[in-house]
């Protein structure tokens, strides 16, 4: 494997269009639960160990070969709000845009020809590593770190907070970043034996519902 | 409610009950009378239920009572059968497994409940308690599953797993709602799993963790702050619309979308609100949007 793939791969600046999309945060900094560093740290947290979890399983479970088509149903069993599911089709499209570009290869093209509508974000990205010659953990890793890292850069600019601050933040979440990370690719492991269910499934009430008030709203700054 | 020391002498045998529960005293409960070794496990029970249509009207052959649950048939509405699990002892406790399996088949109209909330306790173990619930819909037949609040207390570790099964022309009625610790209290660890299949095909997989071992459960992403959660699905076959989410609450009495899976027969309620009283209210006004969309329960 190539190391440099994945921090190619996890670099915000890949250009798949994460940048416009907040991962829960705006409609946290509107209903003003999220306003500093320590609310901003409880939120990455929560969304870490509960929807960067069950990406970083989705994730880890397609970079070892299994059916994207059948971890892409397992996706949406996992994702029950319409919006979520909108904006990780959107993602994955825009991913897999950016990814055919950089590792051309048959798996990526298989993806857009079966979903042309787009498939889960996480999915995309684990067949993506896998095209980059990135193991299944690493994959679970570019996952768990992307759903922290997108809420944390938002929040730098919906709340003026200190950059600093926002990549101590991260910085502070490694280790349970590490250890999410572990968990999903164990579990795409048993993914050979016991299917799509030993995956993580794990979810946040107001990550859902939160989803929804902001699809609904006429004026936002973010996608999502 | 009593606290978890208290004795779980097992009530009368009910009459319908098939076999005797193995009972297990804690050693500090332990009544003098007990023949069964006082040995700090939990307890083991699988009642069972099973509806089914005579043809004429919805009948219950199958009613087993065990351990914890007392079922008990109520006067039916109109053509649905209905039974109420009465608690028969404080369950559940840390190391108890339980089990309840029901199921409504081809045509027949089942609604059970429960009798009053479900509370957790610690109990004489550390071990964490399983309750596992099935509910088994066949063809053109209808479940309504409407238990009372599930309360996870100080120190008591629970994990419960909903699989319901559903065939192609299932209907099926589905609310869960959970208090995070009773008044002034931290919740013990509570995980959950939803697994719903319509047709062999998994149409809902969830699973959520909050106490302790949650981190950051009550933050801003997971629940920030609200105490009761809880959800309500809705299966309709033969709906083909995809209804736009209803949003509903505010600030001050929580939270509650209604929204269709990808399987659009399925209506989906999330709620969070500070209170039971506030969450109930939620889940109740988003049955009245999900019946006039779906125009049928």
């Amino acid at each position: 494997m190539s190391r440099t793939a994945l921090l190619v791969l996890a670099d915000g600046r890949f250009p798949a269009g994460g940048h416009a999309h907040s991962g829960g945060m705006e409609a946290a900094v509107a209903s003003g639960t999220v306003h500093d560093p320590a609310s901003l740290e409880a939120f990455c947290r929560g969304r870490l160990h509960t929807a960067g979890l069950t990406a970083a399983g989705l994730a880890a479970a397609a970079a070892t070969g299994h059916d994207p088509l059948a971890l892409d149903d397992a996706a949406d069993a996992r994702t029950p709000a319409p919006a979520l599911r909108h904006v990780a089709r959107r993602l994955g499209r825009q991913l897999l845009r950016a990814a055919r570009a950089t590792w051309p290869c048959a798996d990526l093209d298989h993806l857009a020809h079966h979903r042309p509508g787009g498939m889960h974000q996480p999915v995309v990205l684990g067949v993506v590593a896998r095209a980059a010659g990135l193991p299944p953990p690493e994959a679970a890793h570019a996952a768990a770190f992307d759903s922290v890292s997108g809420p944390a850069t938002a929040a730098v600019r919906l709340l003026s907070l200190d950059p600093f601050d926002a990549t101590a933040v991260l910085a502070r979440l490694a280790g349970e970043c590490d250890a999410v990370a572990a968990t999903a690719a164990e579990a795409a492991e048993r993914v050979a034996s016991d299917g799509v269910a030993a995956l993580p499934a794990v979810s946040a009430p107001l990550l859902d519902i939160t989803a929804e008030q902001h699809a609904a709203l006429a004026v936002r700054l973010f996608a999502s | 409610m009593k606290a978890a020391a208290q004795a779980r002498t097992a009530p009368p045998a009910p009459a319908d009950q098939g076999g005797a529960p193995a009972r297990r005293h804690t050693p500090e409960t332990a009544t003098p009378d007990a023949e069964i070794p006082a040995v700090a496990t939990g307890l083991r029970a699988t009642a069972r239920l099973r509806a089914t249509h005579n043809g004429r009207t919805t009948t219950v052959p199958l009613l087993h009572s065990d351990g914890p649950f007392h079922l008990r048939r109520l006067r039916p509405q109109g053509e649905r059968a209905r039974v109420c699990v009465l608690g028969a002892m404080s369950a559940p406790l840390g190391g108890d497994e339980l089990e309840l399996d029901i199921t409504a088949e081809a045509q027949a109209r089942l609604e059970v409940t429960t009798a009053a909330a479900t509370i957790a306790l610690r109990g004489a173990t550390p071990d964490p308690a399983t309750y596992d619930v099935r509910l088994t819909v066949g063809e053109d037949a209808s479940l309504n599953w409407l238990p009372q609040p599930l309360i996870s207390t100080h120190g008591s570790s629970l994990h419960q797993t909903y699989r319901v099964d559903l065939a192609r022309t299932s209907h099926v009625l589905l609310r869960e709602e959970q208090l995070l610790g009773r008044t002034a209290e931290p919740p013990g660890h509570l995980s959950t799993r939803l697994t719903v299949t319509r047709a062999g095909r998994t149409i809902l997989d969830q699973q959520t963790v909050y106490g302790p071992r949650g981190p950051a459960w009550d933050g801003p992403a997971v629940l920030g702050g609200h105490r009761a959660t809880g959800q309500l699905l809705l299966v309709t076959p033969g709906s083909k619309a995809r209804p736009a989410p209803v949003l509903l609450g505010d600030r001050l009495h929580g939270y509650c979308v209604l929204a269709p899976l990808a399987e659009a027969t399925a209506l989906l309620a999330t709620a969070v609100a500070p209170t039971l009283a506030g969450l109930r209210r939620l889940l109740s006004t988003a049955l009245t949007h999900a019946v006039g969309t779906k125009q049928s329960v």
